[in-house]
C-alpha cells in the first residue's frame, strides 16, 4: 500500500517551494484549470442550482446507502456480474488478486483510478508475478518513473516535457537514439503505440468508477483519452474498483452529476467518453468482456456516516478544490504525502489513515474558503478541516507552542472587543515592522507559521475593520 | 459475511436498523419513477436550431459534421471524407441494417467489412443511436449491430446519425433508450455498454496542453441524414 508521508508535510512543503521545475509546472497549472472552469461555469446559467440538486441527491443516497447498495448489487448480478463486498483494503486486494489468478492473468491493463492508488493494487499484483500496466497517459509516465500521482485528475502535471522525453528514452530502450521528441505530439504518439499493444494482449482490465447506478446495476467511468474504455472492452475480464459512496439512484440522477463533473474538473462541458457498463458481454455481441466483477470497497467510508465527516462522502473527485487552493497551488500534491492532496485530501487522509499520521494536513489551509465555493457538491471543506484541527488539539498532537498560541487566541476569540483591539494593534505593529518588504520570512512567536510559509505584511487594517468598511461602502 | 459487515456498519453510522418495508417501498417507487431534475434551458429550442446546436457543439469539441439529404447519400459522403483525410478507401462497418441497406454497390472503390473493430483499423463507420444537442454528444449503446470496439480502435471514427434521432438533453436520450431498447439478458432496457462520446480522444497530461488522438480516434466525423423535415433549416429546405 502507498506509504503515508503526511507527518513530514512541513519538510516536504518547504522542499516543494524551493523546487524550480515544480514551480514552473504549478504556474502553468493554476492559470489553466481556474480559467477553464470559470468559462465553463459561465456557459451554464443553471450551474449553481445544479450544485444544490447534486448535494441533495448525494445526501439522500447516503441516508439510504444500505438500501441502494443492495438494489445495485441485485441488478449487477442480474446482468451476469459478480459483486465482491470488501470491508477493508486487504479484502479488496485479495479479491482483485484472486480474480486475476483465476483468469490466469499475466498482463493487467488499468484505467485511472484513485481507489487503486489507495489500495496499492499495482504493488500487490507485481508481488504475485503479474504485470499491471497503467494506460492513462499521466499514470503511465508515473509508473515508468515509479512516482505517485500529484493530483487526482492530472496525475503528472508536475512534470515538464523534458521529464517525459527523459523517462521514455530510459524506459523504452529499443528506441533509436535519433528518435525525436521535440513536440508533445511525439510523446503522445510513442505512448499510443506502446499501449495499443498492451490493450490488445491484456488478460484483465481494471477500471475505477466515477458513479454506480442502483437502478440498473451500472458502473460509470469518465475519461478523455479512451484508455478506460479500451481497458474495459478488450480483455476477457473486467474488474471495476469502486468505493461504496459512488452510488447514485438513477440515470436521471447521474445526469446532474455529469453536468457538474467535467465543468468543475477540466472546464469541459462534458468529458470525451462517459461510459456506462452493466454486466458482461451479451450472447450475440461481437465484443465486450466475458466476465464483469465489481470490487465494492468500504475501507473506512461507513465509519464516516453519522459523524461530522459524512459530508465528505459526497465528494465526486473533481479536483476543483485543489485547483483553486492557494496552498496546493504553491506546493503541489506530493507534499501532502498520500493519495489524496489538497483540501479534500486534508479532510480525507486523517479520516482514512488516522489523525496521528495526517493530523498536520488540516493546517495546510489559509481558510480562505475558495475550495468550498467551487465544490460541485458543496462540501464545507474549511469547517471539516477545522474539525480536524480541534480533534488534533484535543488529542494533544499539536506541538506545545502551537497549543499555547491557540489557547491564547481562544481567550481573545471569546472576548470580541479585546480581540479587535489586539488585532488592530498587532496589524499596525506588523505594518511598521514590515515596511518596505512584501512578506515576513520569520516572526517572533510565529516560527511555526513562518517556517513553512511567509506571512504577508498586513495592509494595516484588520479583516473585520476592512469588512466593516466594505459593508458601509455598499449601502 | 462481508456483505453484512458493510451493511451493518452503514446502519450503525446512520443509527438505525434495516429500513422498514414501507420506507423501502417509497425508495423503490423513486427508482421506478426515476424523476428528472433541473434540465438546462440551452437545448430547449425549435428543431432546426436544436440540430444546429448539436453541430456547433460537435465542432467546438473538434469533431466534424456533414449533412446529407437521405440515407442513399451516405456512401458518397463516406468516400468524400476518406479522400479528404488522405485515408485508404477501406473501413470497418457496424453490421447495422440501416447501414447495410445503403447503396454501396454504386461505389465499387469503397471496400468495407461488417464486423467489430480491430487494432489496425484506420477507419470505421458506426451507427449513432442518438445525438444530444446540449453538448454535441453521441449516444452509442452496445448491440450486436453496434460493436463498442468500433468507437475506440480506428484512427478515424465515422458515425451515421439520423436528424430525427437528435434530442436536446441527456435525459431525452435516456428516455429514448428506455422506450426502445430491450436487453436480451436482463429484460430491462440497459445494454452491456452505453458510450456517450463528445469529440475525438484527447489528453492534456503533457504540460496541461491539449493534444488530440490519445488512445482512441484522432478524428470523429458525424454524417447527419436529414430525415426530419421539421429539423431542416429554411436555407436547406
Ligand atoms: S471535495 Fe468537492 S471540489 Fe474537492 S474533489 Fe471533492 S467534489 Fe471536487
Amino acid at each position: 500500500m502507498m506509504q503515508v508521508h503526511s507527518p513530514q508535510f512541513k519538510e516536504r512543503a518547504s522542499a516543494a517551494l524551493a523546487d524550480a521545475p515544480l514551480q514552473k509546472a504549478l504556474t502553468r497549472f493554476r492559470d489553466g484549470f481556474q480559467a477553464k472552469r470559470a468559462a465553463a461555469v459561465a456557459g451554464l446559467p443553471e450551474f449553481e442550482a445544479l450544485r444544490d440538486v447534486a448535494r441533495d441527491i448525494k445526501n439522500h443516497t447516503l441516508a439510504h446507502l444500505d438500501f441502494y447498495l443492495e438494489r445495485y448489487a441485485d441488478n449487477v448480478e442480474r446482468a451476469g456480474g459478480v459483486v465482491h463486498w470488501c470491508p477493508t483494503a486487504d479484502d479488496a486486494r485479495a479479491a482483485v488478486l484472486k480474480i486475476c489468478q483465476d483468469a490466469g492473468a499475466r498482463t493487467v491493463t488499468k484505467g485511472k483510478s484513485m481507489i487503486s492508488e489507495e489500495l496499492g493494487i499495482n504493488a500487490h499484483l507485481e508481488a504475485h508475478g503479474m504485470e499491471p500496466v497503467e494506460t492513462d497517459l499521466g499514470e503511465y509516465i508515473l509508473q515508468v518513473r515509479d512516482e505517485p500521482p500529484s493530483h487526482i485528475i492530472a496525475p503528472a502535471f508536475h512534470l515538464n516535457r523534458e521529464d517525459w522525453e527523459d523517462s521514455f528514452r530510459r524506459a523504452h530502450t529499443e528506441l533509436p537514439a535519433d528518435r525525436e521528441f521535440h513536440e508533445r505530439r511525439d510523446i503522445l504518439t510513442e505512448a499510443r503505440a506502446r499501449l495499443r499493444n498492451k490493450f490488445l494482449t491484456a488478460d484483465v482490465g481494471i477500471t475505477g468508477a466515477n458513479f454506480l447506478i442502483a437502478e440498473t446495476g451500472t458502473s460509470v467511468i469518465v475519461t478523455n483519452e479512451g484508455n478506460g474504455d479500451l481497458t474495459q472492452t478488450l480483455p476477457r475480464v473486467h474488474i471495476v474498483l469502486a468505493s461504496i459512496e459512488k452510488m447514485v439512484p438513477t440515470l436521471e440522477d447521474a445526469c446532474t452529476f455529469i453536468r457538474l463533473l467535467a465543468r468543475s474538473a477540466t472546464g469541459q462541458d462534458l468529458s470525451v467518453y462517459t461510459t456506462f457498463s452493466t454486466g458482461h458481454r451479451r450472447e450475440p455481441d461481437l465484443d465486450g468482456p466475458e466476465e464483469y466483477h465489481v470490487v465494492l470497497i468500504d475501507n473506512g467510508r461507513s465509519g464516516m456516516l453519522g459523524t461530522e465527516f459524512q459530508d465528505m462522502l459526497r465528494c465526486i473527485r473533481c479536483a476543483a478544490c485543489m485547483n483553486h487552493c492557494p496552498v496546493y497551488g504553491a506546493i503541489g500534491g506530493h507534499a501532502y504525502g498520500w493519495v489524496y492532496p489538497g483540501p479534500m485530501g486534508s479532510v480525507l487522509t486523517p479520516t482514512l489513515k488516522g489523525v496521528d499520521k495526517a493530523g498536520h494536513l488540516p493546517n495546510a489551509s489559509t481558510f480562505c474558503g475558495r475550495c468550498e465555493s467551487v465544490c460541485p457538491v458543496k462540501i464545507p471543506l474549511p469547517s471539516l478541516m477545522r474539525h480536524w484541527r480541534e480533534r488534533e488539539f484535543e488529542r494533544h498532537l499539536t506541538p506545545p507552542v502551537a497549543r499555547r498560541a491557540l489557547g491564547f487566541w481562544a481567550w481573545f476569540a471569546k472576548r470580541p472587543a479585546a480581540y479587535r483591539l489586539a488585532t488592530r494593534l498587532g496589524a499596525r505593529t506588523l505594518k511598521l515592522l514590515g515596511r518596505g518588504r512584501g512578506a515576513f520570512q520569520s516572526l517572533p512567536f510565529a516560527g511555526g507559521w513562518t517556517a513553512g510559509r511567509d506571512l504577508p505584511v498586513p495592509e494595516g487594517g484588520t479583516f473585520m475593520a476592512q469588512y466593516a468598511r466594505r459593508q458601509r461602502g455598499k449601502t | 459475511m462481508s456483505r453484512d459487515t458493510i451493511l451493518n456498519s452503514i446502519r450503525r453510522g446512520l443509527k438505525r436498523g434495516p429500513l422498514p418495508a414501507d420506507q423501502k417501498a417509497m425508495l423503490d417507487s423513486r427508482l421506478m419513477a426515476h424523476p428528472t431534475h433541473i434540465i438546462p434551458a440551452r437545448s430547449r429550442l425549435p428543431r432546426p436550431q436544436q440540430v444546429a446546436l448539436f453541430i456547433a457543439n460537435l465542432e467546438k469539441e473538434f469533431a466534424t459534421a456533414a449533412r446529407v439529404p437521405d440515407a442513399d447519400s451516405v456512401p458518397a459522403a463516406v468516400a468524400d471524407y476518406l479522400a479528404a483525410q488522405n485515408l485508404p478507401a477501406r473501413f470497418a462497418m457496424a453490421p447495422h441494417p440501416m447501414l447495410a441497406a445503403m447503396p454501396w454497390d454504386r461505389f465499387p472503390m469503397l471496400s468495407f467489412e461488417a464486423r467489430r473493430g480491430q487494432g489496425s483499423d484506420q477507419a470505421s463507420l458506426q451507427h449513432g443511436f442518438a445525438g444530444i444537442a446540449e453538448t454535441g454528444t453521441l449516444m452509442l449503446p452496445s448491440a450486436p449491430e453496434r460493436p463498442t470496439s468500433l468507437n475506440l480502435l480506428p484512427d478515424a471514427a465515422m458515425v451515421v446519425l439520423r436528424a430525427s434521432d437528435i434530442v436536446g438533453a441527456y435525459e431525452e436520450a435516456w428516455a429514448k433508450l428506455r422506450a426502445t431498447n430491450q436487453d436480451a439478458l436482463t429484460g430491462g432496457f440497459m445494454p452491456r455498454n452505453v458510450m456517450l462520446v463528445t469529440g475525438p480522444s484527447r489528453s492534456a497530461d503533457i504540460e496541461q496542453t491539449l493534444e488530440l488522438g490519445a488512445h482512441g480516434p484522432r478524428n470523429l466525423h458525424v454524417i447527419i441524414v436529414d430525415d426530419d423535415p421539421a429539423a431542416i433549416p429554411d436555407a436547406l429546405a
